[in-house]
């Protein structure tokens, strides 16, 4: 019995010393660049790396935002992130609560090739898209990067799973009383979906803000990148100022971070109803 | 209004972006990589030849296309069951129940998946770095000589392997939890009674009982990982001696630095087919067991 016991209790030591491992590494990439980016300029670049800054300064990030405009690049992340969830939000939304309780001809069918165009990877349209953009004049524009995500596949499929709990009771005796499709909308489905809304505008957020390819190919001057096309960009024309770097990569990862630290359980949830019970 | 009508207005704009900047540009894509669509198309669309499947033809002769698509295949087979297993390894941890702080290491592992791409590539760059980085730093005072991680053919690739198995672990790991939470605890219960060891029990019931949600997310990470793009391109832009060339930075090049829009969009769809049948295949061999 006691043999027992003291098998148990090595098996919940290496079960919880296996568990801080993985969170030190996991961590430890982030917290050193935290630090490196309040180390005096050239400081990371001894031997042997120091973990912590000598005394901390603001320098780096005074310098990136004066010496690279990338205050610049962060209002353009921003604009670009907070238009595409505020537009995908209602497009998305309409189509998904249509998609689960509105009866139109050929719905099911449409939803089926819906489903079915995600196996095409994105990649595949984007150089045609180039070509339309082009036509359209929308490149090296924010609507370039806005307008295609406006809509996702993957944004309807959580709002239709979602909206198929609502009671069509509650549509029927509203529409008996007189209540337009509209109305119905804005003033029933609407709150009912608050919880997969907030989780829907979280991911669209965090996609738009970390994307990379797209706006790579149709953001073409400085000034118009998101702030991982121009760290990019600045990553290799400054690779030897570690410090200012990780100043910029700071500004880069913190705000969605911070988002998922705060809002992580509605992240999670729609993780999993995205891929799993999908 | 009537409902029919509803529906489609409410669908409609959705349908109307996915249908005007997806499926328009895939059929395009289908059309122009059966073109010779080069700079002089792009000054004067009447430069513009069909020909066929000339550009398919030409990438099957051309050797920077194999090898590219070797790259990318070596980081699947390497990268996916390396990250499958990590993100399985820590459900499991996260899900024991001697497990402490489960909350709080759960967002610590899962906060990797969150950040910027680009950023924490930048980072890895640093800290990979062969004279300053503090990895080498770190296996120098176990007395392994310094390993030039991005500069070396032999260790590029295996160095992003590395990285895009810590970005993307966490993901993989909450779905895991989930399906590891759904089974029946009496199933370990009886197993207990007769005596069987942690071992077998997760032998015979965590991974039959897993099976499906391993299939699904096996055939995600596979499609995730055939698309490797931005991690060569921060970290290696393709180099040492082109070993972290995927296909899609190949068609990145192709298409948007030497403006060759056919012959790139052919690389897009082979890759597609690629990713098709290998998800495909998965399916039908995971089907023949029963798991789905």
């Amino acid at each position: 019995m006691s043999r027992q016991v003291g098998q148990s209790r090595w098996h919940a030591v290496l079960v919880n010393a296996g568990l801080l491992a993985l969170a030190v590494v996991s961590l430890a990439p982030l917290l050193w660049m935290v630090s490196v980016s309040f180390m005096p300029a050239g400081e990371a670049s001894r031997f042997p790396p120091p973990l912590l800054p000598s005394g901390s300064t603001l320098a780096n990030y005074q310098a990136l935002f004066a010496r690279t405009g990338m205050g610049r690049n962060f209002a353009n992340s921003l604009l670009v992130a907070g238009a595409i969830t505020l537009g995908s939000l209602l497009v998305n939304t309409l189509a998904g609560y249509a998609f689960a309780k509105l009866r139109f001809r050929g719905r099911d069918r449409v939803f089926q090739l819906l489903l079915a165009a995600l196996v095409v990877p994105a990649q595949v349209a984007m150089l045609p898209l180039f070509l339309m953009m082009k036509q359209l004049g929308l490149v090296n524009t924010f609507g370039g990067v806005i307008v295609p995500a406006l809509a996702g596949v993957f944004g309807i499929f959580l709002v239709r799973q979602y909206a198929r709990s609502i009671p069509d009771e509650l549509l029927e005796a509203a529409r008996i009383d007189g209540a337009g499709e509209w109305r119905i909308f804005f003033r029933i489905v609407l709150p009912m979906l608050k919880p997969v809304l907030v989780t829907l505008a979280i991911f669209t957020f965090m996609a738009a803000w970390n994307d990379f390819m797209w706006p790579l190919i149709v953001l073409t001057d400085q000034e118009n990148y998101t702030l991982p096309v121009a760290l990019a960009s600045l990553s290799r024309e400054h690779i030897m100022d570690v410090e200012m770097m990780m100043a910029g990569a700071v500004v880069t990862v913190i705000p969605v971070l911070l988002l998922f630290l705060l809002l992580q359980r509605y992240y999670i949830q729609g993780l999993l109803l995205g891929s799993v019970k999908g | 209004m009537t409902r029919s009508l509803a529906g489609w207005m409410f669908a409609g704009p959705a349908l109307l972006v996915i249908g005007l900047f997806f499926g328009l540009p895939v059929l395009s894509a289908l059309a122009l990589s059966l073109t010779d669509f080069d700079l002089y198309a792009l000054a004067d669309a009447g430069n513009l030849r069909f020909v066929a499947l000339d550009n398919y033809l030409e990438l099957l002769r051309t050797p920077m296309f194999w090898k590219s698509l070797w790259n990318t295949t070596y980081f699947v087979l390497v990268g996916v069951p390396l990250s499958i297993a990590v993100s399985l390894g820590a459900a499991l941890l996260l899900n024991a129940p001697a497990a402490r702080f489960k909350a709080l290491f759960r967002t610590a592992l899962f906060a990797p998946v969150v950040t910027t791409l680009v950023a924490v590539a930048v980072i890895w760059r640093y800290l990979f770095h062969t004279s300053y980085g503090l990895v080498n730093w770190a296996l120098g005072h176990l007395g392994v000589p310094a390993v030039d991680w991005l500069g070396d053919p032999r260790w590029a690739m295996p160095t992003i392997m590395l990285f895009a198995v810590w970005k993307n672990f966490g993901y993989n790991m909450v779905i895991f939890l989930a399906g590891l939470q759904a089974i029946p605890q009496d199933l370990y219960e009886a197993a207990r009674i007769d005596g069987a060891s942690r071992r077998q029990q997760f032998l015979h019931i965590t991974l039959p009982q897993l099976g499906p949600v391993l299939l699904v997310v096996g055939v995600i990470t596979v499609s995730g990982y055939f698309q490797l793009f931005a991690e060569p391109y921060v970290m290696t832009r393709g180099d040492p001696l082109q070993s972290t060339v995927s296909v899609l930075y190949f068609m990145f090049e192709e298409g948007f630095k030497w403006w060759n829009l056919g012959r790139a969009s052919a690389v897009a769809f082979l890759l597609f087919l690629i990713i098709l049948a290998v998800t495909t295949a998965m399916l039908r061999v995971g089907r023949r067991r029963g798991l789905v």
